[in-house]
């Protein structure tokens, strides 16, 4: 972890209510696909939480969803604002356990971390599918660059407005010959993809958060090898870990 | 050159300044930021006799300049804590820790408390008889001046440290539980803990905490927790640490004034986690802008 001052180079709309913020600053702290930053807003007491989609040497991508005053006053920072961030935090994703043929299914905001891992999946020569589920057409993005860095991308929305009519875990079990999982999504989703799903895996979790590096247990989830902090321990933990597999 | 060092119940500390208990864990966290033997001391997660999950998330809520939290007391349990995690701690802190104990009934209390009190690495006991946060135990007892009384009595009889009470502010009276405290063998009194609250969640039209209520802490408790400090000073003899919504260097040197003799700073850690340095690092020059040359000449300056 690292507490760092980042400056906002771009913050723009990109789907309905979701905004994609890409930042300056140092980014050292990251090691994984999957990991998050905390966000010091100001008037806001605690830290919100949020997923990093993309990084490099020096900038930082951040998609996220306005969900209540804190992340709706982030919508509204402008380029050159500077922002107070904790980085570098959470385990992410373990890639060691991808296989060749991976498959990445992400549910709505839930989708940003996978864009990383995905990216970094291809570029060791594995060919990862994707399934991404949003409600509607008005809330998808970043369809056209999973499609850069994907060996194939597959929709589904709820309402049938775009792509497959249904769920993720409908395109799911039309995939057949994939070597392991990775979702990220809301708890529900989560759930039916870890039910779904031919092989092992891993999830990435959402929890309100105090600190957000393991010093207040606010959040907290059951595994099979006791409680752990999803801030700290997770967010991603494998399907056989949780508790709620079956 | 300005001197920091306080004395709180007969352990010197480099200075007043103690990461409180549930905002720090067990230190291995912070001591990845910085060297956390700058620190007083720390006092670290709330031990009980078995292993606790807590309370169903979500157990964190947000309000102006402060937060709720309902953990409800997770922790592995007093054998792991004694076995594992106070060995290990003594690679990154060498100083005496603070042990904060919670329980659900005076057996349990007793049994930690002298448990843990042998550990080497243990210089106090912290006795949690205030956390809003679970049933059937906790803040119970530190409700009424004899059952306060009570454990601390029995407690008092086992441990080998100097034992911290850590009172409620959810009481009418709290300088009367203190003074029963004092009366039957403390050798401190903390407070306060959290204050009991809540939100609601107005689209879902139900409480954000699972739990439904929860402990109220962070900046806006600042003046309430003040207040109890200065009362409580003036009810016993015996040292007295405040906490509450204390989150910089004004705010340390105000508690000591109030009767603090040490200052213990919860919720700031989890929004800055390098808030204790930094209030460290700034003490001397605020002693010295404020004609302050022995940091404990302050306490109970304001009576």
């Amino acid at each position: 972890m690292r507490q760092a001052l980042f400056t906002v180079a771009e913050n723009e709309r990109i789907a309905d209510g979701i905004y994609q913020m890409t930042l300056a600053g140092d980014t050292s702290a990251f090691s994984a696909p999957g990991q998050f930053v905390n966000v010091k807003l100001d008037g806001f007491y605690l830290r919100r939480p949020i997923s990093v989609c993309d990084y490099d040497g020096n900038t930082l991508t951040l998609i996220y969803k306005v969900v209540g005053g804190g992340t709706g006053a982030m919508s509204k920072l402008a380029r050159g604002a500077s922002l107070d961030l904790l980085t570098g935090l959470g385990n992410g994703f373990d890639l060691s356990k991808s296989g060749d043929t991976p498959l990445i299914v992400g549910g709505g905001v839930g989708v940003p971390p996978l864009y990383r891992l995905c990216r970094d999946l291809s570029a060791q020569g594995k060919k990862p599918t994707v399934i991404l589920g949003f409600n509607s057409e008005k809330d998808l993005f970043f369809l056209d660059e999973f499609k850069r860095i994907a060996h194939g991308v597959r929709v589904a929305t709820a309402d049938g407005s775009f792509g497959e009519k249904g769920f993720v875990t409908d395109v799911m079990r039309t995939v057949s010959d994939y070597s392991y999982f990775y979702a990220c999504g809301p708890i529900p989703m989560l759930k039916a993809v870890c039910r779904t799903a031919e092989t092992d895996g891993q999830v990435s979790l959402e929890e309100r958060m105090g600190c957000g590096f393991g010093a207040c247990m606010g959040c907290a989830v059951e595994t099979a090898e006791g409680a752990k902090r999803v801030c700290k321990d997770g967010p991603v933990f494998t399907k056989e870990a949780l508790k709620w597999q079956i | 050159m300005a001197d920091m060092t306080v004395n709180l119940c007969g352990l010197r500390l480099d200075n007043p300044v103690i990461p409180a208990s549930g905002t720090f864990g067990y230190g291995a966290e912070f001591a990845e930021l910085y060297d956390i033997n700058i620190l007083g001391t720390f006092s670290f997660k709330g031990t009980t006799k078995q292993a606790r999950f807590g309370n169903p998330t979500p157990r964190i809520a947000e309000c102006s300049a402060g937060m709720l939290n309902s953990v409800g007391l997770q922790n592995p349990g007093i054998d792991e804590v004694c076995g594992k995690i106070l060995p290990a701690m003594k690679k990154y802190f060498e100083k005496p820790v603070m042990a904060n104990i919670g329980g659900f009934s005076i057996e349990e209390y007793v049994y930690c408390c002298e448990k843990i009190s042998q550990a080497e690495n243990v210089g106090l006991v912290e006795l949690n008889i205030s956390c809003p946060n679970v049933h059937g135990g906790g803040m119970s007892f530190g409700t009424s001046p004899e059952s306060a009384a009570r454990v601390t009595e029995a407690v008092r009889k086992v441990c080998k440290k100097p034992l911290i009470v850590k009172l409620s502010p959810n009481v009418t009276d709290i300088a009367a539980i203190a003074k029963a405290c004092e009366d039957a063998g403390a050798d401190g009194i903390s407070l306060i803990n959290t204050l009991l609250g809540m939100r609601i969640d107005i689209k879902k039209r139900r409480p954000v905490l699972a739990n439904k209520k929860g402990g109220f802490s962070g900046d806006a408790v600042f003046p309430a927790a003040l207040r109890m400090v200065y009362e409580v000073y003036e009810a016993v003899k015996i040292p007295v640490v405040g906490m509450g919504g204390v989150s910089g260097v004004d705010g340390v040197i105000e508690m000591m004034m109030a009767g603090a003799a040490a200052v213990e700073i919860g919720s700031a850690n989890l929004v800055d986690p390098f808030i204790c340095k930094k209030i460290i690092e700034a003490l001397p020059g605020r002693m010295e802008e404020l004609g302050i040359a022995r940091l404990a000449d302050i306490v109970g300056a304001a009576h």
